[in-house]
């Protein structure tokens, strides 16, 4: 991260918490922090904020960590 | 309740041994404890030996001589304080030769002693005066024309009480109390003989020397030496009422002393189980905000947050608030509303609150300031051992072998447990102190940490892995608790996990900034001290790893075997005085009190019968959330009650902006406080004082708040939901905030025994209080963990994305004082802020240097979110390279400077860990500047227009 300022917008700051959820819990192997990302997502998250996840997953395919990207796909199947 | 002073057995009760002697006291027989003094034995079996320097806060002291006795067989008269109980004992306490001598000793106190009873403050509330009474002193054969003590000047520096030398007896009750009760050991007797005086720190006013003003001094003092300037003002009370003070999570009980409808004083309620007895600057003495004429006591509405504020009725605010949103829902849909439960508030009104947003807003947009404190607490130990709660109760500390405070300044922010977690440090329990800061727990008088690990901020996962790899690899683990009570294959990859070379003390010292040494011997002090007890705080939760680091500290306890019995277990200090009660009242947008998750059909169905109503399945939006959504242009309603968002929460330029992005926010506060700037409806909210109902304090202990006096606003806050949950339709008939419990205890299964009767009878309950447990539960996981087999979750260190690089070079942490409570809306308006006036910069001295600034300038303090100034306070509390301050006071505004960083489990704010850096500077930066200006313009109300 740079030293500029930054202010994230509301898809940054959704797409940041998916990566650090899945980051975090990265140590458990990949299969089961997809489940465990897209469980903890499923619970804590509010309708729309998991449209809005589903919806950048696509339009941003990149921005995504793999975890995050595999626990967002099951989330919106 | 009318007034009469609580019994004062002289004495403590006698450490308990197990066995008991029998005696005869003026001719009853007794039995007793083993190891108590005859003047308890006395005065349990109803009679009062006099005394003057004995007090049962304080150990048994001796000096006064006035509790002189007979006791068959033995010569002379021994001092019945310091003289304890034996088999067959026969003691007489009233004789002709006791009355003599006990008459002598009269004379010479009283022949030093002011004769201005019927003036002084402490007429009729006078121990001196009852045992002169006592021991029929009629005559002072000395006279009064020697030399004396009296004429003394007064010490009137302490806001809050005064110290007259001249009434005093020098029995040092004062200085034994500011040892054993506070440990502070503020206060000495100085000087000799005739001289002798009591003193404060080195001869200093009590309000510039090291005194605390916990008011243990005063409550101890048995004449008017000490005594409140408020008892001094009204007089003495003729009543009194035991309530659950307001502030920090300990949950303190005191009597409010009245006369009439005035509060007098809060004294500290000996049968208390939280308190036991004790209280600190800010429940003994700081109430006056209560009273205070910045209080708003009229409703207030505005169309717009440029207009002044206009005073309507009770009627039209209400009938305004419930329109706007319903008008705001139906344009912008049923989740475009939400609201925040208050932390400071009761159960019965949290309960309310996310009842109306449930069943009235339709949906689950309910979120509290938990949100930004303790919620990892909430998700780690749930997690770990399947609940949101710490597992033991205060007086466990007392059982403790190796206490292990992480990331918490109990001096400072939990006071009270502070002084028994020092008393047990003083009895030689051992402390390791993991902190970045070099706390007062770390080196004060008498108490020493054995290890302090001042770790580099947001490295706490790092650090307890650490420990755990020493633990694992030296084998110094419980095997049979794990196998017992934990799930083996868990512990085993737990246990692989932690013993990895990259997980050791050397291989993390570059990350943690500790020597490995150091980390080592912490780790084998925790495992084989015994009992080891972990209590932590917000330098644990405000983290973006806050949640991993709760488990991490709950794998380390299970390790060990330290769960599940006295003197151990895993103790998140609340920082505020019903943060438990929030959350467990339903207060986090994914789940129902209790911590039942709202998509839990059950749990739903149960509530849906009760409340009429189809709730919604999924889980709400939390408070930075709402936030995101109310910039984006999807949230346009909230109701906030007993929080002060804009000041409390992190990046105050993203809360300005969601807050002025929304077309409705509804403020119910004491105060027109910094959110109100961004409010169109001020509901006038009513103090502790004013109402009935429960707090639940860090150790889960409900305990009930008794209205002492009429709600100066016209309603208690639970009437003021009612009538808005009525505006918009709902038909709630509450008389009473008991049948708020009721219904909380037949919906919530851990509250199923919780009533107001079962409250009144035991003074307290703490949760779980139900059938499986009628008395409640003071330990927590007994047998078993409520989730089963206890879960060792592995936590990876993943470094927080906050760095600190050229431009902001430093971290800087924030925290609380003592005198100062949040986010300082009650203690600002106290005297309180004779300690604190203004938040400070705390930096270290080689920091300050590089920078040219000294102590008390003027620095500027820069983060990527923003930029404050605040005068700098130069100091090796904090370590190079890292930088502290309060966030009391809105014209600092710190956080400003705190980032939208957040807890990935639970977006609890990162407020341990900005990069920052300081600079010398002129004073307020343009934004303060602004905003003080901002702030002024959104205050006003407009003037009443005259009748016609």
């Amino acid at each position: 991260m740079s030293d500029e300022t930054e202010v994230m917008s509301t898809g940054d700051r959704l797409i940041y918490m998916a990566n650090q959820i899945a980051r975090n819990l990265a140590a458990q192997g990949e299969g089961e922090a997809v489940a465990s990302t897209a469980s903890h997502i499923a619970k804590f998250w509010d309708p729309h904020m998991r449209a809005r996840i589903v919806a950048l997953s696509a339009e941003r395919p990149d921005a995504l960590s793999p975890i995050a990207a595999q626990a967002v796909r099951a989330i919106s199947a | 309740m009318t007034y009469t002073r609580e019994t004062d057995h002289g004495t403590p009760a006698a450490i308990a041994t197990g066995k008991s002697v029998t005696l005869t006291i003026d001719g009853q027989a007794v039995t007793l404890p083993e190891g108590t003094s005859i003047m308890r034995a006395a005065s349990l079996l109803g009679g009062s030996i006099p005394k003057l320097c004995a007090t049962d806060s304080v150990e048994s002291f001796g000096s006064c001589r006035l509790c002189l006795v007979e006791v068959e067989g033995r010569n002379g008269y021994p001092a019945s304080c310091t003289t304890p109980v034996a088999e067959g004992m026969v003691v007489r306490t009233q004789t002709d030769r006791l009355k003599k001598l006990r008459r002598g000793v009269m004379e010479l106190y009283i022949s030093d002693h002011p004769l201005d009873c019927l003036t002084c403050g402490a007429n009729g509330d006078c121990e001196l005066q009852d045992q002169a009474g006592a021991v029929g002193l009629r005559d002072v054969r000395y006279g009064y024309d020697g030399a004396t003590n009296m004429g003394q000047a007064k010490d009137q520096s302490n806001p809050y009480f005064d110290f007259d030398p001249s009434k005093c007896i020098l029995c040092s009750r004062c200085v034994r109390a500011c040892d054993e009760v506070q440990g502070t050991f503020a206060l000495t007797i100085e000087g000799m003989g005739f001289d002798s005086k009591v003193s404060a720190s080195q001869g200093e006013g009590f309000l510039g020397s090291e005194c605390v003003s916990c008011g243990a001094c005063v409550q101890a003092c048995p004449t008017a030496s000490l005594i409140e300037k408020k008892v001094v003002e009204v007089g003495t009370p003729d009543r009194a009422v035991v309530t659950t003070c307001a502030y920090c999570g300990v949950g303190c009980t005191f009597r409010a002393e009245m006369r009439g409808e005035e509060l007098v004083r809060m004294v500290p309620w000996k049968d208390g189980k939280a308190n036991r007895g004790h209280s600190c600057v800010k429940g003994r003495f700081a109430w006056g905000y209560a009273q205070h004429q910045d209080r708003i006591l009229n409703p207030m509405i505005r169309a717009s947050v440029s207009e002044p504020w206009r005073e309507v009725s009770w009627d039209e605010a209400i009938a305004y608030t419930a329109s706007e949103f319903r008008r705001i829902q139906a344009k912008y849909g049923t989740r475009s509303i939400g609201g925040i439960t208050s932390s400071r508030c009761t159960n019965e009104e949290t309960f309310l609150v996310q009842k109306l947003i449930r069943q009235g807003f339709g949906n689950n947009n309910v979120d509290t300031c938990a949100r930004v404190c303790h919620s990892p607490t909430g998700y780690g130990l749930s997690q770990t051992f399947g609940t949101s709660a710490g597992t033991q109760d205060f007086d466990s500390v007392m059982q403790a072998d190796v206490i292990l405070v992480i990331g918490a300044n109990p001096t400072d922010g939990h006071p009270v447990f502070a002084s028994r977690m020092k008393r047990r440090l003083r009895q030689g329990a051992k402390l390791i102190v993991m902190d970045p800061r070099r706390t007062d727990l770390v080196k004060s008088p008498h108490v020493e940490a054995d290890h302090h690990l001042p770790l580099r901020p947001g490295t706490n996962v790092a650090m307890l892995t650490a420990m755990a790899h020493v633990i694992v690899t030296e084998k110094l683990y419980d095997e049979a608790f794990i196998r017992e009570r934990c799930d083996g294959q868990e512990f085993a990859d737990w246990a692989d996990f932690v013993s990895q070379p990259a997980r050791s003390p050397e291989a993390i010292e570059p990350l943690t900034g500790v020597k490995a040494d150091e980390v080592r011997a912490a780790a084998r002090l925790y495992a084989t001290g015994g009992n080891g007890a972990i209590y932590y705080g917000l330098g644990v939760t405000e983290h973006s790893q806050g949640s991993s680091t709760v488990m991490a500290i709950a794998n380390l306890a299970m390790a060990t075997g330290n769960v599940g019995r006295e003197g151990v277990g895993v103790n998140p200090l609340r920082g505020q005085n019903n943060v438990q009660g929030a959350c467990d009242m339903g207060s986090f947008p994914h789940e129902f009190s209790g911590y039942r998750h709202v998509s839990d059909t059950a749990t739903r169905s149960l509530f849906e019968q009760a409340w009429g109503v189809t709730l919604d399945a999924e889980p709400g939006l939390r408070i930075p959330n709402m936030l995101d959504a109310a910039t984006d242009g999807t949230f346009k309603g909230l109701f906030v009650q007993g929080e002060d968002i804009l000041q409390s929460d992190p990046n105050t330029h993203h809360v300005a902006a969601g807050l002025a992005a929304m077309e409705c926010v509804v403020v119910q506060d004491l105060f027109l406080n910094e959110t109100a700037n961004y409010a169109h409806v001020f509901l006038p909210g009513s103090t502790f004082l004013e109402k009935d109902g429960t707090f639940t304090n860090a150790e889960r202990r409900i305990q009930r708040v008794r209205k002492v006096m009429a709600p100066l606003n016209g309603y208690a806050d639970w009437e003021i939901v009612q009538l808005v949950a009525n505006a918009m339709g709902l038909n709630w008939t509450y008389d009473h905030p008991s049948q708020i419990m009721d219904e909380i205890a037949a919906l919530t299964p851990t509250f199923a025994g919780v009533h107001y009767d079962r409250l009144e009878a035991e003074g307290s309950l703490q949760w779980p209080a139900n059938d499986a447990a009628p008395d409640g539960t003071p330990t927590m996981h007994i047998g078993g963990f409520v989730r089963g087999k206890g879960k060792f979750v592995v936590t990876d260190y993943v470094p927080t994305d906050e760095k600190t690089g050229p431009r902001f070079p430093l971290l800087l942490t924030t925290g609380r004082i003592l005198s100062h409570y949040n986010v300082g809306a009650q203690t600002r308006r106290t005297a309180n802020t004779a300690w604190h006036p203004e938040d400070r910069l705390e930096i270290h001295p080689s920091d300050a240097e590089n920078r040219g600034i000294k102590e008390g300038d003027w620095v500027a303090l820069k983060s990527r979110a923003g930029e404050t100034t605040l005068r700098a306070q130069v100091t090796e509390r904090v370590a190079p390279g890292v930088v502290y301050t309060t966030f009391h006071h809105p014209e600092t505004q710190a956080n400003v400077i705190t980032t939208d960083y957040s807890d990935w489990a639970t977006n609890c704010p990162e407020y341990k860990v900005t990069a920052v850096q300081v600079m010398p500077s002129n004073g307020p930066s343009d934004w303060q500047r602004d905003y003080a200006d901002q702030a002024k313009m959104s205050r006003r109300i407009a003037p009443l227009e005259a009748a016609e």
